[in-house]
């Protein structure tokens, strides 16, 4: 009896506590919000709006003239391309590659194959500015020897190559992880069968990979889309940058007229945010895939 | 790769044929190759090029300097230990502040609290931002005529307070804004693994009277045990590589120095000097012990098995 009680005693007494938690959390969770959102009002509002009656007035007007604006001046849309031209094709070699990498190291034990994925991990998990010198020197040498010193330095495809180098491992990794789980026999089957590896890959495995393949595009386009080290260091040209590496010029060039540049950084952080919203549950079970293993 | 093939045929059960075998070496050969080139060919030569007196332009320039380099950092370059303590700092801070926020967080968002889907988004927006962008926002928060300078009574551009330029607070304000982003890569990292643990195991430990945070701390935390290995390592990983947000806020080393920005000062650029490649490699070997810890936890049943 008493044991009852004092059950509905704990309960009520939790029931207090988690009202509190879920209060701390909401607060916790406005205050989070708070930068977004003040940026998100800044970028609705006219400049001489705030000059004239200070940044916390009320405003007369709001509109999405910034915005109209900042894609003029700023030349926002030519950034996103140049990101997506870059991010795109990255992800897709990438998963093709890992996806290779992926099927022969679990469907074909050689010995090397450990050896191989903790290579291409750890590689994958070095400090950048290791790598960043030599390779800077081994893009103008390359690009000389073949007479365009513009091949890889200052170049799309370059900024692709260093980026599909780096990530392959984690791609790799998360799709191995995964095929471990798709049954031996249904490749048995397939070799029976006398099908060629290719076609083994092709026919076969490829198909399967979709769910790691959907989740790790989604990862990986946001981390591309969202690297700076790599386009600041191999894109020289201003009208190759992408948008990430341009907004750092264009934050000094704009630097008295913010509300411009609010609504810049907004559309800037549109492509992931809405990546985000419509794919979250891949974009989760990619990091979820990679991190826990399955 | 193709003698490794050929050795490996006759173990075997069927022999592939030729074309196969082609196609396997294509399978692996080419993103292998892609990846050492791009990678360790340029990882190991900075190591090397780090003993060497080198401007960056003409390879014939390279001059053997032995350990002069590393001799300028550890006795002539106040800013290394300036830099050393300030990559210090951020891994205390996240190790002992921030990630732990985000496993509490996540904890809470796994009880399904009311509104637990919007929360998790919420503090999970940060995460997809670009440093860039983070650093524009914040801007707004904190520079002349930002929302936290009009709560301070400075509205204006002109009487604005240094915040970035202020050595007093700017560390507390430099770990605030890269914790924004890491506390919601954390919860949701967290959340992931707390899906997996068996839900009857804590309903068992609530029926017993265990309190919250004796079930937290005796039921889910060893249940976790490989995704805290992985979250720590992570958090090491991303002190020591910090670099973005100093790039983004200050532009060079001198307003907040860290590794990853001296690096980048003494390789990038017309000033380019092996002091550079030296920094990289003490970076590289202060991010060894948590690599190899990431790799023992990620690969540990593909070793044993």
């Amino acid at each position: 009896m008493s044991g009852i009680v004092q059950d509905k005693k704990y309960r009520n007494r939790q029931k207090i506590k988690d009202r509190f938690i879920t209060a701390f959390i909401g607060i916790f969770a406005f205050v989070w919000m708070v930068p977004i959102l003040w940026t998100f009002w800044t970028s609705l509002r006219p400049y001489q709006d705030i000059i004239e009656k200070g940044v916390f007035s009320r405003p007369d007007t709001l509109n999405l003239n910034n915005y109209a604006e900042a894609y003029r001046q700023m030349e926002i849309w030519g950034y996103l391309k140049n990101s997506f031209l870059v991010a795109i094709p990255a992800v897709v070699l990438t998963l093709f590659f890992g996806s290779l990498l992926a099927f022969v190291v679990t469907r074909y034990s050689f010995r090397f194959n450990l050896y191989l994925l903790l290579l291409f991990t750890a590689g994958n998990l070095l400090p950048v500015q290791l790598v960043y010198a030599p390779l800077f020197k081994m893009y103008i040498w390359i690009g000389d020897l073949v007479g365009n010193r513009n091949l890889l330095y200052d170049s799309y495809l370059g900024l692709i190559l260093v980026h599909v180098a780096l990530q392959v491992g984690f791609a790799t990794f998360v799709m191995s992880s995964y095929m471990k789980t798709i049954p031996k026999e249904i490749s048995e089957s397939a070799m029976v069968d006398g099908a060629s590896v290719f076609r083994h890959y092709w026919n076969v495995i490829l198909p399967l990979l979709r769910p790691p393949l959907a989740a790790l595009s989604v990862l990986m386009t946001t981390w591309i889309y969202n690297e700076f080290f790599w386009a600041i260091v191999l894109i020289k040209s201003d009208s190759k940058r992408p948008i990430t590496s341009a907004l750092g010029r264009l934050q000094g060039e704009y630097v008295t007229d913010f509300n411009l540049l609010a609504a810049g950084a907004i559309m800037a952080a549109l492509p992931t945010l809405i990546i985000f919203f419509i794919l979250k549950r891949q974009f989760v079970s990619g990091l979820t895939l990679g991190s826990t293993k399955g | 790769m193709t003698t490794t093939a050929t050795r490996d045929k006759s173990r075997r059960r069927r022999a592939f044929t030729r074309g196969d075998r082609f196609t396997l070496a294509m399978f692996v050969g080419v993103p292998s190759a892609l990846h050492i080139v791009w990678v360790w060919i340029p990882a190991i030569a900075t190591i090397g090029l780090s003993f060497t007196y080198w401007n960056g332009v003409a390879l014939s320039d390279i001059k053997w300097a032995g350990l002069a380099n590393y001799d300028t950092i550890f006795t002539a370059s106040p800013q290394f230990y300036h830099a050393l303590r300030n990559n210090f700092y951020w891994l205390t801070w996240f190790t002992l502040i921030a990630t732990p926020l985000g496993v509490l967080l996540a904890y809470q968002i796994d009880r399904k609290i009311r509104g637990h889907k919007i929360y998790e988004s919420v503090y999970y927006i940060p995460v997809v931002l670009s440093l860039a962008v983070i650093g524009i926002i914040w801007r707004f928060m904190l520079g002349p005529a930002g929302l936290v300078q009009v709560m301070l009574g400075h509205p204006g551009i002109e009487d604005a307070i240094p915040i970035f330029g202020n050595y007093s607070i700017n560390t507390y304000v430099i770990l605030g804004i890269a914790s924004w982003r890491h506390i919601g890569y954390i919860m949701l990292l967290y959340l992931a693994g707390l899906k997996s643990v068996d839900p009857s195991l804590r309903e068992a430990a609530a029926i017993d009277g265990a309190t919250e945070w004796q079930t937290f701390r005796k039921i889910v935390l060893p249940a976790m045990k490989p995704v805290n290995t992985i979250i720590i390592v992570i958090t090491v990983i991303e002190s020591l590589r910090a670099f973005d947000l100093i790039y983004i806020i200050y532009g060079t080393s001198t307003g907040w120095p860290i590794l990853g920005m001296l690096v980048f000062q003494n390789i990038y650029g017309q000033a380019a000097s092996m002091l550079g490649a030296a920094y990289a490699v003490i970076l590289f070997l202060l991010s060894i012990i948590p690599i190899v810890f990431y790799l023992r936890t990620v690969f540990r049943d593909d070793v044993s098995s």
